[in-house]
């Protein structure tokens, strides 16, 4: 048993907009610019969201408030994916829809952090004084907000999305997972109707904090991810974007005549050490996999990248590979014009693939006089990559429904 | 016969367990935990790892037997993470050289600096900053210098690093899928690893589920909630499920892990059997943060789907392993969802908590309950609800109170239910005869 995944539903919040089209009118001119913050976060540069009726989505201000930045984001994110898949508010549909979330934690009340720390710091009891300002100072909405399966929960309040819930985690293979289980189970026939995505806040402390424990950062003038590749800089720039999608068995898509922007037609991950050349190795081999159903020749490929090295130059070594596959890359690493959404990447980069493929035109270079160059024509095959800043590889073919 | 599927009555294939780990207070090893449970024995203790001064509960299931000093949530998760997977592949005998034929699921706590290693980072920032503290604890993070001590830190906040070690360790196949359904996490776990075998992607697959969260922030939080136990004295005694003075749950530590395999390709290789995944089945809650619908629906509607998929009447039901945490809330609501499902039949189906025994193991309580319905399977031994000595008369469940009991099981219904609207369960049975 096996039939066509296809992507009914597009959520989309980010610095450059609201929704695919908001991000279709920025990104289909050459030279568009992506939105920084270099100053607020210094040394960090830092993909800032701007402002943004959240209540547009999320009518609620109890539900409003119990949110923070990540959540808000999420939330919004995925009632734009029910809306335009035409399902928000049809209870028929929302509670059989099975939603996959992809998260990482929610945002420390950092003000209380700071406040216990000048009152621990240097001192052997530190933990009772730690004990006599926590229960005053956290704030339970707060902290519940901490939870990682909270985004999912806000999603089932705000949205009724009740089929089920499973939030994952792994920063970038958290997305990855999401929409490679929904995809295997839609293929298998466990579920036809699938709610999948994550949200990435940049504009926050402690995530900046968490990242920069392993260096992972870019730190001082934002440069292109192709810049990065170039001078030899490591380290990813944080986006502020939530990324949803709508995924559905083809028939029960066409049953209830849903908009049909494209089909995934596969996901393969994999993992390993990354000693020197493995996560090369190991995308050549998921793309030796999806292979049969490629044409040679030009192929518009959409790159997550973060930006980190050595991870960057391992992508560019597979990618520059595809030429003598017998593949033409037209290469454009979105995390350029959009910044590195973590856990929400590949949701991102498949969204990007499922508008270009409906608009039938793919995206002018993100980066002139880069790698990126042009793909004149419409792109019917979408290659979108996936290598996890630290751990996990990833590949995804997004093509024309019925291709 | 040789050749022939084992099929469920959907045509899928049937998915085995051939080894089991677990962990918690009250031991290490399912033979020790088994052993202190039928006896009724808690785990259950007034906490030392730090100074509870000021709180207002001081007991938990803390796992203090591990060897990890100084603790940290991360240490102890991957220490007993480490455990229970190595006891479950020793079981199935199923793994060769550290390559495990299978992907690894696993239900893991949130990841993220506690205070040590918080204050460790702000001692280092420049005397007299009281501004922007957090960059400049970055700054420190990224400056610490040559073996930058604090580049360990990185494995606490990183969500993918518990799955990354237990991969590299036992050698799992593919990329690890790191879950949280919040209380339901370790069932849903199991859940993956069942979906996967039926998809026909692999014959193996190993689930696990693991929380070592007491720490003094961990505590707070859920008695800012109103969550927990207040009946600190003594410590053993501070669990209740069902009972009438009932007041909160006791927060605790522990892990499990279940290899899953399909039941052919257990058989083919000469695996003992221990039991079957009937089936899961889950339903969110749109009505609340940390509470259920009142009408019960979400948690009934996971019931019925678990039913379901696991191709299971009611009737077949021999035993109930209850989410049971003790706070009125919960008892009360599991309670009218089994009514609402079982009938009249529920006040005389046993029904039993092993929270009353070992707290509740939050991420990990799915994987530590499937464990020892499993083992209730196998032994013919219904594990007692202790500390149950004032019936609720508003739950008349036989809770198996206070002392295990000897019966045949055959088919068992494991709950969970998580903040979040979070509501799994699951169907385990013996071997088909």
């Amino acid at each position: 048993m096996s039939t066509s995944v296809i992507i009914s539903g597009i959520g989309l919040l980010s610095a450059l907009g609201e929704g695919p089209v908001a991000h279709w009118d920025k990104l289909q001119h050459r030279g568009a610019q992506p939105v920084i913050e270099t100053k607020r976060f210094a040394p960090y540069p830092v993909h800032p969201l701007g402002p943004v009726d959240f209540s547009s989505q999320i009518s609620k201000k109890g539900d409003l408030r119990q949110m923070e930045p990540w959540q808000r984001i999420g939330t919004f994110a995925a009632g734009l994916a029910l809306n335009d898949a035409g399902i928000a508010g049809k209870s028929d549909y929302l509670d059989k829809t099975d939603m996959i979330v992809a998260a990482g934690s929610g945002e420390r009340d950092t003000a209380t952090d700071m406040k216990v720390l000048a009152n621990i710091a240097d001192r052997d009891d530190g933990d009772i004084r730690a004990n006599e300002i926590l229960p005053s100072n956290l704030r339970p909405t707060l902290f519940l907000a901490q939870l990682s399966n909270l985004l999912a929960g806000n999603i089932s309040i705000v949205h009724k999305v009740t089929g089920s819930s499973r939030t994952f985690m792994g920063e970038e293979m958290a997305g990855v997972s999401a929409v490679e289980t929904a995809v295997r189970r839609i293929k298998m026939g466990q579920g036809e109707l699938f709610l999948v995505g994550g949200a990435f806040n940049s504009e926050r402390e402690d995530i900046l904090l968490n990242f920069e424990l392993g260096g992972m950062l870019l730190q001082g003038e934002f440069k292109s991810i192709c810049e990065r590749a170039r001078n030899g800089a490591s380290g990813f720039v944080p986006a502020s974007v939530g990324a949803f999608l709508v995924l559905e068995e083809k028939s029960h898509a066409e049953a209830r005549g849903a908009k049909i922007y494209a089909e995934i037609e596969d996901v393969q991950s994999t993992r390993c050490n990354r000693q020197e050349g493995t996560a090369t190795d190991n995308v050549r081999a998921l793309f030796t996999r999806i292979e049969p159903e490629l044409s040679k020749g030009p192929l518009p490929v959409l790159s997550g990248a973060s930006g980190v090295q050595p991870i960057l130059n391992e992508e560019l070594a597979f990618l520059n590979d595809l030429t003598e596959r017998g593949y033409d890359p037209a290469i454009r690493f979105y995390g350029s014009v959009l910044g590195h959404g973590v856990e929400a990447q590949l949701p991102v980069g498949i969204a990007l693939a499922a508008i270009t493929i409906q608009q039938r035109r793919f995206f002018p270079p993100f980066d002139a006089g880069s790698e990126e160059h042009d793909f004149p024509g419409s792109p019917e095959q979408v290659l979108v990559t996936g290598l996890g800043h630290w751990r996990g590889e990833a590949i995804a073919l997004v093509t024309r429904a019925g291709h | 016969m040789a050749g022939q599927r084992q099929l469920d009555k959907r045509g899928r294939p049937v998915v085995a367990i051939t080894g089991m780990g677990v962990i918690t207070s009250a031991g290490r090893g399912v033979e020790a935990n088994w052993k202190a449970l039928t006896a009724g024995t808690s785990g259950l203790r007034q906490i030392s790892r730090f100074s509870t001064q000021g709180l207002r509960s001081d007991v938990a299931g803390c796992v203090d037997f591990m060897d990890v000093e100084p603790y940290s949530a991360f240490d102890l998760s991957h220490a007993m993470a480490s455990a229970v997977a190595h006891e479950a592949l020793s079981q199935a005998a199923i793994a060769s050289k550290n390559s495990f034929p299978g992907p690894l699921f696993i239900a893991t706590p949130p990841s993220e600096l506690e205070w040590p290693q918080l204050k460790a980072l702000y001692e280092r920032k420049p005397a007299g900053k009281s501004d922007n503290v957090y960059r400049h604890m970055a700054a420190v993070a990224r400056n610490g210098g040559q073996n930058n001590q604090f580049n360990s830190f990185a494995d606490h906040v990183r969500f993918a690093s518990l799955g990354a070690h237990i991969a590299d360790r036992f050698g799992t196949r593919g990329q690890p899928i790191s879950v949280c359904t919040a209380c339901a996490s370790g069932v849903s776990a199991v859940q993956l690893g069942l979906e996967t075998i039926r998809r026909g992607e692999t014959d193996a697959a190993l689930c696990m589920g693991v929380d070592a969260t007491v720490h003094p922030e961990g505590l707070i939080r859920f008695s800012l909630l109103s969550a927990l136990s207040t009946h600190t004295n003594p410590a053993a005694k501070a669990s209740r499920p069902f009972d009438k003075t009932r007041n909160g749950f006791v927060i605790a530590e522990g892990a499990a892990a279940l290899v899953l395999e399909s039941y052919d390709g257990a058989k083919a290789r000469g695996a003992q059997i221990l039991g079957i995944v009937r089936g899961c089945g889950e339903r969110a809650d749109h009505f609340h943060r940390t509470r259920s619908k009142p009408d019960g629906s979400a948690i009934i509607g996971a019931i019925v789907n678990t039913l379901a998929d696991a191709c299971t009447e009611p009737d077949d039901i021999d035993y109930i392993n209850a989410h049971g945490t003790g706070t009125p809330e919960n008892d009360k609501m599991e309670y009218h969802a089994l009514r609402s499902v079982f009938g009249n039949s529920i006040t005389t189906l046993p029904v039993s908590s092993n929270k009353s025994m070992i707290g509740h193991t939050l991420i990990a309580a799915g994987a530590v309950e499937a464990v020892f319905s499993l083992k209730t399977i196998l032994a013919g031994t219904l594990l007692p609800t202790i500390n149950y000595d004032m019936p609720d008369p508003d739950i008349p469940l036989d809770v198996v109170a206070n002392e295990s009991r000897s019966a045949r099981v055959d088919t068992v219904l494991s709950n969970s239910f998580g903040f979040g609207g979070q509501n799994v369960c699951a169907v385990f049975a013996a071997e088909p005869a």
